[in-house]
């Protein structure tokens, strides 16, 4: 008969902390930690000691003393008199506006080129692939100050308009002025955050509006969903489009109207143009670059999603009768956005990450303000990167989020 | 019985296809006109293309190449009777600024008692082609060059800045006692001690002896090229500078990166996923400006650091942060059984990631790698918002010479054509090296 022993019990020794699998990776993480910490802790220690040579006193009180310098393109109102932080967050809604307005033609100009550049006629497509290796192997920053000498050298001057019929767009070289909208019996506006620096107005129309927009389409969006219930139960399809037509538009048109909407054209008075909506030669400059440098990205984000779906699929789709038309919207793209999302929004990302290169254009957004005239007035270097950089990460980590939701959404679910 | 009157014993020879399907009428019947949407397609861009080469073309031959200045070039193209202000190119701006768009204000001997130094940037980057031929061709130059690959490190910030020789060489001297002494100690007590030792053995060479060894071997023979100051770097030579020290250094530091953030390390891996989130969530701008004003804080009092190598030192951090992501998506697409492979052929952790992870991972992420660099080689532009003289900073120093006052598409012309060559030329390449490595089943 034998007997169970226990192995020899070996007292722990201080070798088995590198040589014993099942310690080693805690004295790893130990070491990592501690030298983590030692290279923080004399960063802030070499810090705390250069400031106080310097004598200054780590402190975010500069944000509420008056800013004392101006900012052209704007969107909420906005005096020399504010505070510094009412200059960073007006250039952080530029920021954001030039963002946005950029990713939405990059987007478009992106999708139109990518699916040009896998056409069958030979010189179009050559024609994209020119654009598109033009636009990626020259930096940004260069198509940046290029439009900028563009749009200012090859625009006519405000006076060349003297006695001139303006039509409802004026293009001229200290910028573009589009018609702006008006309501003669408005609602008025919004002021929301009351007398803080975050204080902005919103106006009620703007949002009566985007209301009414959006209850039409979510209406005619039910039609479409009883249409297709009705196709699939009896196999014909209902006509339904003079009523999803009529669900969006009526209602816009009687809020309009109700509201007394019409267009204030800018007119040339004294050597400048007054009324309409003004944009700014660098707002228009960054915004073009931006749009069309991310947009030669995007088509190739766009063709390799489209290249991506087998070519079984496009021929399963011919098979059934589809025209090629037909192929592209209801087979190919449904399962091409799938493989396109994710990069198209880093690429978003990298166009609001570049926004920031406005300061080579002298337009005011968050590095133009805080990291720029701040800075260079307050001299509060660490406070003004800190917080700028904060800034952009708050941006960047929340369109991440937004990503990985959508991702997690759409993802195939396998075995 | 009936006998079939005639069967033919011989086939007839193949007719030609119809004219219209073949040649270049028939291509273009294929190609550019099958239809009316692709017929309005083609003859849209035909036109665009002739508008915009109808509208460069005149204006970019101009003879204005021996023009001395703006006023000059409006001269010779009014004797031709080309006024206005697009009347033509003025080509002059190049052959006159083209050596500062390519050097900056390196020496060039123009001022009185200075040499013309320009042939050591010259020769940095034909020892660079040098250094990087077995690396880029490996099944075509001599893998001997490597050592020289090994070597060029310490030859080009030396070529560069210049400076006494004895630098460089006491740095690569600290490699070798840091290897002489693992040699030593692994004999003795085991390769983790060994390692350990090398590490301090090299580290206490750099910080405490190399400089002293330095000064006295200078004071008894003192070899050297004359040094040159980091504000007198400009133009390309700035760009490629910045651009090949950053690229070399943020690979391996993005795959050490990528290493991490898949590691069942808790700690290593939030220390990684923190530093690449953060600092691939900021723009290059902001890491820029706490280049040029903040990172002198960090420092210890009275450390003063060169604006280039801190530029540098950013702009590695930040395409290592890129790169890491892009090598994470090679780890990830391996499939999990290359892993367990070579678990089970008892390889350990390094050994597993060096002779089976890394080369497929690596493969697959050539693309991404290569569009990091290239990237990464564009964004050197962004130096001149920070006030470094590369070519989009020289090109409004030149701007603001009276004589080229107004010069404006040439000069963006000429700096967009060079980044164009450059970057096209690595796309191409990393093409050419996916086909290389292509060992896979070709359909």
């Amino acid at each position: 008969m034998t007997t169970l022993t226990d192995p020899p019990r070996q007292a722990f020794r201080l070798s088995q902390l590198i040589y014993d699998t099942r310690y080693r990776s805690m004295t790893i993480q130990v070491v990592a930690m501690i030298a983590f910490l030692t290279l923080i802790g004399w960063l802030v220690s070499n810090t705390a000691q250069n400031l106080a040579t310097l004598g200054k006193e780590p402190s975010f009180g500069f944000l509420s003393e008056p800013a004392g310098y101006d900012i052209n393109q704007r969107l909420i109102e906005y005096t020399n008199q504010d505070s510094h932080l009412r200059a960073a967050f007006v250039g952080l809604i530029n920021t954001l506006l030039v963002a946005v307005m950029g990713c939405i033609t990059a987007t478009v100009l992106g999708v139109v080129i990518g699916v040009l550049r896998l056409s069958k006629n030979w010189i179009v497509a050559k024609l994209m692939t020119v654009y598109v290796e033009t636009f990626r192997n020259v930096p940004v920053l260069l198509w940046i100050v290029l439009t900028m000498a563009v749009v200012t050298e090859s625009t006519p001057h405000p006076r060349e308009f003297k006695g001139v019929e303006t039509g409802a767009i004026v293009v001229t070289n200290r910028g573009t002025y589009l018609p702006e909208p008006l309501f003669s019996r408005g609602l008025g506006d919004a002021h929301l955050f009351g007398n803080s620096s975050l204080r902005f107005d919103v106006s009620l129309d703007l949002l009566a509006v985007l209301v009414v927009l959006f209850g039409g389409l979510w209406a005619s969006h039910v039609v479409k969903r009883r249409a297709d219930k009705v196709q699939e139960a009896t196999g014909k399809r209902p006509t339904t489009w003079y009523l999803r037509l009529g669900l969006v538009l009526v209602p816009l048109i009687a809020l309009l109207v109700a509201l007394g909407f019409h267009l204030g054209y800018p007119e040339l008075k004294g050597f400048n143009f007054q009324g309409g909506t003004h944009l700014r030669n660098s707002l228009i400059a960054l915004w073009l670059a931006l749009s069309l440098y991310t947009a030669a990205f995007i088509a190739e984000i766009v063709r390799a999603g489209i290249l991506a779906i087998s070519h079984g699929q496009t021929e399963a789709a011919a098979a059934l009768g589809l025209r090629p038309g037909r192929i592209m919207n209801l087979v190919v793209l449904p399962q091409a956005l799938r493989v396109i999302i994710p990069p198209l929004i880093s690429n978003w990302l990298n166009l609001t990450k570049n926004s920031s290169l406005a300061i080579a254009v002298g337009y005011m957004d968050i590095t133009g303000t805080l990291m720029g005239i701040t800075l260079n007035q307050t001299g509060r270097e660490l406070e003004t990167l800190l917080l700028g950089m904060l800034i952009y990460l708050t941006i960047s980590l929340t369109i991440s989020a937004v990503m990985n939701w959508y991702n997690n959404r759409v993802k195939l679910v396998e075995r | 019985m009936k006998t079939v009157s005639y069967v033919r014993t011989e086939m007839l020879p193949q007719k030609e296809p119809p004219a219209s399907t073949t040649g270049a009428v028939g291509w273009m019947r294929e190609n550019l006109f099958s239809g009316w949407f692709n017929t309005a397609l083609t003859i849209v861009s035909l036109g665009f293309i002739v508008l915009v080469l109808s509208a460069v073309l005149p204006w970019a031959i101009s003879p204005t190449w021996s023009a001395t200045s703006l006023g000059e070039c409006r001269e010779i193209l009014a004797a031709l009777g080309r006024e206005g202000h697009y009347g033509g190119a003025c080509w002059g701006v190049i052959s006159d600024r083209w050596e500062q768009l390519l050097f900056g204000f390196y020496p060039n001997g123009a001022v009185e008692g200075t040499s013309d130094l320009r042939w050591r940037p010259v020769l940095a980057l034909v020892l660079l082609a040098v250094a990087l031929a077995p690396v880029l061709f490996a099944d075509k130059v001599s893998s001997k060059v490597l050592w020289f690959s090994a070597v060029f490190p310490f030859i080009f910030p030396w070529l560069l800045w210049g400076g006494t020789i004895w630098a460089p060489l006491a740095a690569l001297a600290g490699f070798v006692i840091g290897w002489l002494v693992y040699r030593a100690v692994s004999a003795a007590a085991g390769s983790l001690a060994a390692l350990i030792a090398g590490v301090v053995a090299a580290l206490v060479w750099w910080l405490v002896l190399s400089g002293l060894v330095t000064g006295v071997l200078d004071q008894i023979l003192p070899i050297g090229l004359e040094p040159v100051r980091s504000r007198d770097f400009g133009g390309f030579m700035l760009s490629i500078t910045i651009g090949v020290v950053a690229i070399a250094c943020s690979l391996p530091l993005g795959i050490v990166l990528a290493l991490g953030r898949q590691s069942d390390l808790l700690i290593v891996k939030a220390l990684c996923v923190g530093f690449i989130e953060f600092i691939r969530g900021v723009p290059l701008i902001t890491l820029l400006f706490v280049a040029s004003t903040l990172l002198n804080i960090f420092m210890p009092p009275d450390t003063n650091f060169d604006i280039i190598l801190r530029v540098i030192i950013m702009a590695t951090l930040f395409a290592a942060a890129y790169m890491a992501e892009v090598i994470r998506g090679g780890l990830a697409a391996l499939p999990k059984g290359q892993y367990e492979g070579a678990d089970s052929l008892g390889l350990n952790y390094w050994q597993a990631q060096r002779l089976i992870i890394m080369p497929q991972a690596l493969k697959i992420s050539i693309p991404g790698i290569v569009s990091t660099f290239i990237g990464m080689f564009k964004d050197t532009t962004l130096v001149s918002v920070i006030g470094l003289l590369d070519p989009l900073g020289l090109s409004n120093s030149i701007r603001a010479d009276a004589a080229w006052n107004g010069v404006v598409w040439e000069l963006y012309g000429f700096i967009a054509l060079m980044f164009f060559v450059v970057c096209f030329s690595m796309s191409r390449y990393s093409m050419y090296l996916e086909r290389k490595l292509h060992t896979g089943h070709k359909r």
